[in-house]
């Protein structure tokens, strides 16, 4: 059983509050989507639980041991982490860079063998992209190239998943795809923490959704619970009408 | 056999082979029988002079700076992520200059024959470091190149002071021997001091290759998937110092050979930085016996730099990639 807890985390830059007290839990079969506005600190919110960023006050542990002190490699193994899609450094192998999701396995580009292949192979298969494995990642599409680093996070067959964004600048359909993939993850066990734009998609896909603004958590619960006209308004500014999970979005307020 | 393999048996046998057409060249024309007699030690005393201490042990030293500078410039390229980066373009080769001129105009070379390869590779890992740090701030190549131009005028500028504060005056041509670099008249003594340094540095580079797998990413998700990223900078700086220093110690300044072997490589390797570092490493030191043996074909009336030589092949080369490059990389 493996359990990111943050307890009260607050993170400054010098003396401008990025987070401020935020608490929230991610365990196994639990899909949790991040939601709020630009700038509302959910990116901080992530790495600083993942002990990426330094916290100013609060403990954010996994198990029971402060992520903080996690090794990269020993934090790698217990989470997979996809940060917000940049460009490749080098036109690599598709197959090459999800085999880097093994990076923490030991694994070597190239010389995949036993576990390692098998995770490659059994994640690109369940991306769907295993029929680009030997295509140079810079000639694939927006989808394919989501689904490239979504297969590299499911090759590290880690319990928790955190992403940032995966579905950004995705159309309706690859987006689906991209969270059908994640709810798969998370039947099977997995813990995913997503931050997304969509709030129908989240509504839609999570268990749970923590709601930011201005760098404070202001309301963690399940949709049918959490969404809300007012909630809109408070979150967004934006005028909206809320029927179960179905959200329409009429105008800025 | 994977196709690394064969890449790498491939270049093997061509660096044997360019080794030992280098024999052939030489004041003395020597037959093949005489030449292979001599390098297995069956020929006679003069023949194995010629062969042992004079032909190989220059072609020899071409190799391994070479091979030093293909590998410096394969690991920084990973780790800056970037196809321009290499010690001669960073101003790293030309900080190591500076290290080993100073540690000549002041003696300390009479102090401790190692004086003058712990000097170039203390100038060349400064160099290194600043350039490293850079980095964290910056993902602009344009900025890093910029930092080296202003380390290579850094140390051209302090070269010249040393020229002129110097107690004991080096000649004029031995200064511009370090600055455009070459290998004639290099034994096996020279190699002994230098290769110790290159042998540590490529060992560093090779060992913690699989980190500039992972930088392909970029630096978040390449810690996000487990790497030691402060680590890695470290011991890249270290190891690329270490075999930079020690190549200009034993040929001086020798700029684009890590530019262009990378570059020819990395096609043949996926363009996985880790996968790159043995055969460009391999490639750039069959590039500088080859440019060797062309320096010494040349007929000109005073001998070619091999320097010199490498720049009128590498700088071409450097401003081609440099404008395949699209702006997005930026």
């Amino acid at each position: 059983m493996t359990n990111l807890v943050a307890k009260d985390i607050t993170v400054k830059a010098d003396t401008i509050p990025l987070l401020e007290t935020a608490s929230f839990t991610l365990g196994p079969s639990e899909s949790v989507a991040v939601l709020g506005p630009n700038g509302a600190g959910k990116t901080t919110l992530l790495r600083a639980a993942l002990g990426l960023q330094k916290l100013t006050s609060g403990t954010a542990s996994l198990n029971g041991a402060d992520t903080h002190n996690f090794s990269a490699l020993a934090r790698a193994q217990q989470i997979a982490y996809l940060p917000q899609i940049r460009p490749l450094a080098w036109p690599n192998q598709v197959r090459d860079v999800v085999a880097l999701g093994r990076f923490s396995h030991g694994a070597n580009l190239g010389k995949l063998k036993g576990k390692d292949l098998t995770a490659v192979n059994d994640a690109m298969a369940a991306c769907d992209i295993t029929h680009l494995a030997t295509r140079s990642a810079d000639t694939l599409s927006g989808g394919e190239l989501a689904r490239m680093h979504c297969a590299r996070a499911f090759a590290a067959e880690a319990p928790l998943l955190i992403a940032d964004e995966p579905v950004a600048a995705l159309d309706p359909r690859h987006q689906f795809r991209v969270m059908d993939l994640i709810k798969a993850y998370v039947e099977n066990g997995g813990g995913a923490l997503v931050v997304l734009h969509d709030i129908s998609l989240a509504a839609k896909y999570a268990d749970r959704i923590i709601w930011m603004k201005n760098g404070k958590i202001i309301a963690d619960g399940s949709p049918y619970e959490t969404l809300s006209e007012k909630r809109l308004a408070d979150i967004y500014g934006i005028r909206a009408s809320v029927k179960g999970a179905r959200v329409l979005i009429e105008g800025a307020l | 056999m994977t196709s690394d393999y064969k890449l790498v048996i491939g270049l093997l046998a061509a660096c044997f082979a360019s080794l030992f057409a280098a024999c052939f060249l030489g004041a003395t024309s020597m037959s093949f029988t005489r030449v292979v007699s001599a390098i297995i030690g069956q020929a006679g005393s003069g023949d194995t002079l010629i062969i042992w201490q004079i032909r190989l042990p220059r072609a020899f030293a071409a190799f391994l700076v070479g091979a030093a500078l293909g590998a410096s410039g394969a690991a920084l390229q990973g780790l800056l992520r970037n196809p321009l980066a290499e010690p001669g373009v960073l101003g790293v080769s030309a900080s190591a200059v500076l290290g080993a001129t100073f540690a000549l105009y002041y003696g300390l070379t009479s102090i401790s024959p190692w004086a003058l390869p712990v000097a170039a590779i203390f100038g060349a890992v400064i160099a290194t470091t600043l350039i490293a740090l850079a980095a964290i701030r910056t993902q602009s190549v344009v900025t890093l190149i910029l930092i080296g131009v202003g380390l290579s005028s850094f140390a051209g500028a302090a070269m010249s002071l040393l020229m002129n504060f110097a107690p004991n005056p080096f000649s004029l041509s031995d200064m511009i021997n370090w600055m455009l670099g070459s290998v004639s008249n290099r034994g096996f003594n020279e190699i002994a001091f230098a290769g110790p340094f290159m042998a540590l540095g490529f060992a560093i580079l090779f060992a913690t290759r699989r980190g500039l797998s992972a930088l392909t990413l970029g630096e978040e998700a390449a810690s996000g998937i487990g790497l030691n990223l402060k680590h890695q900078r470290i011991w890249v700086v270290l190891g690329a110092g270490l075999a930079t220093g020690a190549s200009v110690a034993l040929a001086g300044a020798i700029g684009f050979v890590g530019i262009v072997a990378p570059h020819v490589i990395r096609p043949f390797v996926n363009h996985d930085p880790a996968r790159s570092i043995l055969p460009s490493a391999l490639l750039a030191g069959l590039f500088l016996v080859l440019a060797d043996i062309g320096v010494r074909l040349l007929p000109t009336q005073s001998e070619l730099k091999l320097g010199v030589v490498a720049a009128i092949i590498g700088a071409p080369a450097f401003v081609w990639i440099a404008m395949q490059r699209r702006a997005s990389h930026d």
